[in-house]
């Protein structure tokens, strides 16, 4: 099938909503008021006007969103939502629901702060609030990766070694609401990508009767968590065959990180999602200067990439992480990882860890610079936490 | 500090005064005139009426920085109940301060302190008699055009067309094109 593209310049909000579109789940459940996001008011118009099949449910609340959505995809149906900030933590009793009966839900997060004080602005506390709830959570930089990873992640999702729901996240505001080139691919192409869903013991099939949703007490409720930490351990060796597909189909390369200008460079700063941008064009800045810098994105944050870490960042001279959340009482949830995973590498660089905008406070290429600076004079303790872009 | 590497533009203007739509719409011509573009809004409170600003930038190359645009090449004003010291911040006097108002460049100067270039249109009022509503932003956009040349305003008037197009009649379209077209005429600026 020929690759014809069509470039637009879209929001991430109406990218998003497109991959929806060509995707046509069976199923799309939402909440559609605030805070939700034009990701689902641009599907509710595709519904509307016949461009797609889908079953939409407009529920009363996000908790029955994803209760909707769950019933579908345990039915046997290809099910879809969208939220963000406090609507994705109304969900969290059902998104753990969701991961532990192994639905092959997609849904894309946009997202914002958590309340209180009230706030509608980027930041990654949703997200992280939802870190440990078996979702795979991946985190789009560009509006392209956004498209790109809702299309991929259903692929992800319902296959058989790891049928568990997938997070695209993809930043409030900075992404939702920025309009930036996209390149489209063809209906056909997409929907012959994503292919039908395969249904597993779906409660329609009453040839075959099963059982959602049981009392599992002491007895196999630890076996079936260690299954499903076994299906998210897959994921692993599954999302590199669906991204090398991909690249095939679409010719666009995904991995579970990207390394930028990583060659030679001694300093490297990590991070999720947009910031990327902003720190590729400080890392571009200060190897015109002659400072031998790179930077390591994580598309996937949940499985968390850790040989890949350990692998690309062993040697180096120090390691910044940048963290759009905090942990209260302990350390910001990016920068953990990070260090948990140098624990073992044989040359074991220097860390320092870095909370920016918060609540959608702007982050600045001075700000990344600083950061930067500190690494390259060898400013930095690995037990502190330091802020950017913050009044003290 | 390295060379600039983008064009960059600040719209401040009231929540339903079609900034946001402004910058859009100017982002999408660029990118079929062949250009790397950017456009995003920042919001405070979301309700009509409230100060807001939208940024571009608009680059031959790929685009990286994401942070808002502080020192802009442009700055349109769509309110001038806006207009103040701060709203030039960061606007070099090499730039252009652009402002929808019926009062001339010593009004605008005198309300900013900005001593560069300054252009006024009045964009409200060709937008009431054009379009029947006093949603400036299509008269401030071919001013834009007609001040920067960033983009040709044929390459606005199609984006009107396809915008428009799929949800209204053909009189609307030919009231935004006409609207376009005089804020492109009218605009009157400083030396």
């Amino acid at each position: 099938m020929e690759r014809v593209v069509e470039r637009v310049a879209v929001t991430g909000a109406e990218a998003v909503a497109n991959a929806m579109r060509q995707i046509e789940p069976d199923v799309v459940a939402a909440y559609p008021i605030t805070p939700q996001t034009p990701i689902v008011e641009y599907f509710a118009r595709f519904v509307a006007d016949g461009v797609v099949r889908t079953e939409m449910i407009p529920v009363e609340s996000e908790h029955s969103a994803m209760s909707a959505v769950v019933g579908a995809a345990a039915a046997g149906a290809r099910a879809m939502t969208a939220t963000s900030a406090n609507g994705l933590a109304l969900m969290h009793e059902i998104v753990y629901i969701a991961a532990s009966y192994r639905l092959p839900i997609v849904m894309p997060v946009v997202n914002r702060a958590l309340s209180g004080p009230i706030n509608i602005h980027c930041d990654h506390s949703d997200a992280m609030a939802e870190r440990d709830s078996g979702w795979i959570q991946l985190f789009a930089e560009t509006n392209q990766e956004a498209y790109d990873f809702t299309i991929l992640a259903v692929r992800l999702a319902e296959h058989e070694d790891v049928r568990l729901p997938v997070m695209v996240n993809l930043d409030g505001f900075i992404l939702s609401h920025g309009v930036e080139p996209v390149e489209f691919y063809p209906d056909e192409l997409v929907k012959k990508f994503v292919g039908e869903l395969k249904p597993m013991y779906p409660l329609l099939d009453t040839e075959h009767p099963v059982t959602w949703g049981p009392l599992d007490l002491y007895d196999y409720y630890f076996e079936h968590k260690r299954q499903q930490i076994e299906a998210m351990e897959n994921v692993k060796k599954v999302f590199p065959e669906i991204a090398k597909e991909f690249e095939e189909t679409f010719g666009r390369k995904y991995w579970f990180v990207e390394p930028y200008r990583m060659e030679d460079a001694e300093h490297v700063m990590v991070a999720l999602g947009s910031t990327n941008s902003t720190i590729k064009y400080v890392v571009d800045e200060l190897r015109e200067e002659g400072y031998k810098v790179g930077s390591l994105k994580i598309w996937m944050f949940r499985p968390f990439p850790k040989e890949q870490l350990q692998e690309l960042l062993n040697g180096r001279k120090s390691v910044v992480v940048l963290d759009r959340a905090v942990s209260f009482g302990a350390e910001a949830p990016l920068y953990e990882a990070v260090k948990s995973a140098l624990y073992e590498v044989a040359a074991r660089p220097m860390l320092g860890s870095y909370v920016y905008g918060l609540g959608g406070r702007d982050i600045k290429p001075e700000h990344i610079r600083k950061a930067f600076e500190d690494a390259i004079n060898g400013n930095l303790i690995a037990d502190e936490q330091r802020y950017l872009g913050l009044r003290e | 500090p390295v060379a600039k590497k983008y064009f960059e533009i600040r719209w401040h203007g009231r929540a339903g005064q079609g900034a946001k739509s402004a910058s859009q719409m100017l982002a999408e011509a660029a990118l079929e005139a062949g250009k790397y573009v950017q456009a995003f809004p920042e919001y405070g409170a979301e309700r009509t009426g409230a100060p807001m600003r939208a940024f571009n930038r608009i680059g031959d190359e790929y685009i990286r920085v994401r942070s808002a645009v502080e020192n802009p090449d442009v700055v349109v004003v769509i309110d001038e109940t806006l207009l103040s010291p701060a709203i030039v911040e960061g606007l070099s006097e090499d730039g252009i301060l652009l402002v929808n108002t019926v009062k001339d460049f010593e009004f605008v100067r005198k309300k900013t302190g900005f001593n560069g270039k300054i252009c006024v249109v009045d964009a409200t009022d060709i937008a009431l008699q054009e379009i029947k509503r006093g949603i400036p932003n299509t008269p401030m956009l071919g001013a834009l055009v007609r001040v920067t040349g960033i983009v040709p305003l044929e390459a606005i008037e199609k984006r009107i067309e396809k915008m428009f197009g799929k949800k209204f009649p053909q009189e609307v379209i030919d009231a935004n094109k006409r609207a376009l077209r005089r804020g492109y005429e009218e605009v009157k600026c400083s030396e």
